[in-house]
């Protein structure tokens, strides 16, 4: 049938136009990331920024006096809100961290069929809980619990939003480390079994190594999800402006004093542009997070 | 019917399953200590299978299941004390090389670490010994922390065959070994496979029938999951095999 002197079919103009709207509709998506991210930092940054001539950096953040509605001398130190936002993270994520990552290992390789499929869908659902609703939790089911086991006086407290904080990450870590898992080849658990490994040499001799990129990912966002959380850890720290000394002391952390206060200032006063001051720190805290996690992760592709 | 015990593996009347699909039509044969066996046949005939079902690797794909008995030294794999202790004692190299994305040495280290061996100085003795046999040695002996999946192909495959020989097998089984090598580096394993022969059992599943008239002392075509003729090189490719395929095959006109 083949005929050699038909011409050959060539695309039409329209479809010619087509691709390049695609091109180009594809080459704005790209690019509209890097223009929404710089977008929010520079509006969060100009509001508070009138604000920046007259700030004592040291006083700004090292010291612990956040006495914004004084009306003789108002202080405005952030240096408690900042140990308040990483004591809890830091303590959310050693809870959830091995929680999460053991939980990822067991639905991705120790079970199968029935229980991984309803373990993952219950899992999501931990992460379809509101916020809000953990925050309550944390006041109305987890205060009394805490008082009475560890004979604390106050219930909310830096434990108490930590492993609200945990609770809240863990859905995360649980399904991404699991496609980091899952997206390892098949040959190599098999290749590892052949040689004899039981199942848990298997996972972290072989599974843990190759996955480490992902599981790395999955960690950070979790921390991502702990740092920026507002409304559970607004409930559940006791939101005291306070340097913590153990566990079960009330912290207040960046997030919930820019949410429980910016709705009480006037717009452009001091204490408002402050507040947006706090939004620009919270942003550098999660910018510099991330960029120490992709330093890390392009180091660990060298090594 | 009990074969002999000096028998290295006997299959009998093997049948395995991915879902409804049968692979092997209940194929019986057994392999003597210290042979080199052949397995040649087209592809989709069930070699590969026949490899997994014997380490119980198989069992790691969804929906596969064997019935029949294979025995490792008279002993069924299926009612195995420790399928662990199986696989140590059979070495498995897969057709297309899977280097686990490890170190060199660590990938060579593996198998012994898994056993539980943590002294430094064996481990070194024992990867460089690994790494000689597979012909690798010189080519990496300077940068055994780098990582094993950054190696070409053949080099890949080459450390395979090293870790599979790291845990000291008493069978060798060989998965289309030589696909991602190139000739010359074939004939020196295949020189090391003559060696080693004197140690362990070797099934080498093949695409090169020419690989299994040198090396092996008898060869099993096999064709979708039947064993069409097994018998001594002599026979098998010599000019009045049993059966007219057989002949066919090896000599290059099926089809």
């Amino acid at each position: 049938m083949a005929n050699s002197s038909e011409k050959r079919p060539s695309r039409g103009a329209l479809a010619l136009l087509s691709e390049r709207t695609i091109e180009s509709l594809i080459y704005v998506c790209g690019f509209s990331a890097i223009i929404f991210v710089f977008g929010i930092f520079f509006f969060v940054f100009k509001e508070g920024a009138p604000f920046l001539t007259k700030l004592n950096f040291t006083e700004f953040f090292f010291s612990k006096e956040w006495i914004p509605t004084s009306t003789v001398q108002p202080k405005y130190g952030i240096g408690a809100l900042i140990v308040g936002t990483v004591s809890v993270t830091v303590v959310a994520m050693a809870i959830a961290v091995p929680f999460g990552l053991g939980a990822a290992v067991f639905v991705s390789e120790f079970c199968t069929g029935k229980v991984k499929e309803s373990l993952k869908i219950i899992i999501e659902l931990l992460a379809a809980v509101p916020s809000v609703v953990w925050g309550f939790i944390g006041l109305s089911v987890m205060s009394p619990v805490i008082i009475a086991v560890f004979h604390v006086p106050v219930g909310v407290n830096l434990f108490n939003a930590a492993l609200l904080l945990a609770l809240m990450s863990v859905p995360i870590m649980v399904s991404i480390g699991e496609d980091a898992l899952k997206a390892v080849p098949d040959s190599y658990r098999e290749a590892a079994v052949a040689l004899g490994a039981t199942r848990w040499q298997m996972v972290y001799r072989v599974l843990i190594p190759a996955a480490r990129n992902g599981l790395l990912a999955a960690v950070l966002l979790g921390v991502g999800r702990a740092i920026g959380e507002t409304m559970a850890v607004l409930m559940a720290t006791g939101h005291a402006v306070n340097i913590p000394d153990s566990l079960f002391d009330p912290v207040r952390t960046l997030t919930a004093t820019i949410a429980a206060e910016l709705g009480e200032t006037s717009h452009g006063s001091d204490h408002y542009q402050v507040l947006f001051l706090i939004g620009v720190v919270l942003f550098s805290i999660t910018f510099v997070v991330n960029l120490t996690a992709d330093l890390v992760v392009k180091g660990i592709r060298k090594g | 019917m009990p074969v002999a015990q000096t028998m290295k593996i006997e299959v009998e009347d093997l049948r395995t399953f991915y879902g409804a699909k049968e692979v092997h039509h209940g194929i019986s044969f057994h392999i003597e200590p210290n042979e080199i066996f052949a397995i040649i046949g087209p592809a989709q005939s069930g070699k590969t299978t026949l490899l997994r079902a014997i380490n119980r690797t198989l069992e790691f794909t969804p929906g596969s299941r064997m019935t029949g008995t294979i025995r490792v030294d008279g002993e069924d794999v299926k009612k195995t004390r420790s399928v662990y202790e199986l696989r140590r004692k059979i070495g498995m190299v897969a057709p297309l090389p899977v280097g686990l994305p490890l170190s060199i040495y660590d990938n060579v280290a593996f198998a012994p670490r898994a056993a539980g061996i943590t002294d430094r100085r064996f481990l070194d003795g024992h990867v460089e010994k690994c790494l000689r046999q597979a012909a690798l040695w010189d080519e990496v002996k300077d940068r055994l922390d780098s990582l094993g999946t950054k190696l070409s192909g053949g080099q890949q495959q080459r450390l395979t065959i090293a870790r599979a020989l790291s845990h000291q097998p008493e069978i060798l089984c060989l998965d289309e070994f030589s696909i991602a090598i190139d000739p010359v580096t074939t004939m020196r394993i295949e020189d090391v496979l003559k060696e080693l022969k004197r140690e362990m059992t070797i099934i080498l599943v093949t695409n090169l029938v020419q690989q299994a008239r040198r090396l092996a002392a008898r060869t099993m075509f096999l064709w979708n999951g039947e064993i069409i003729e097994l018998d001594s090189n002599e026979v098998m490719f010599g000019d009045t095999p049993k059966d007219r395929r057989t002949y066919d095959y090896v000599n290059g006109i099926f089809g």
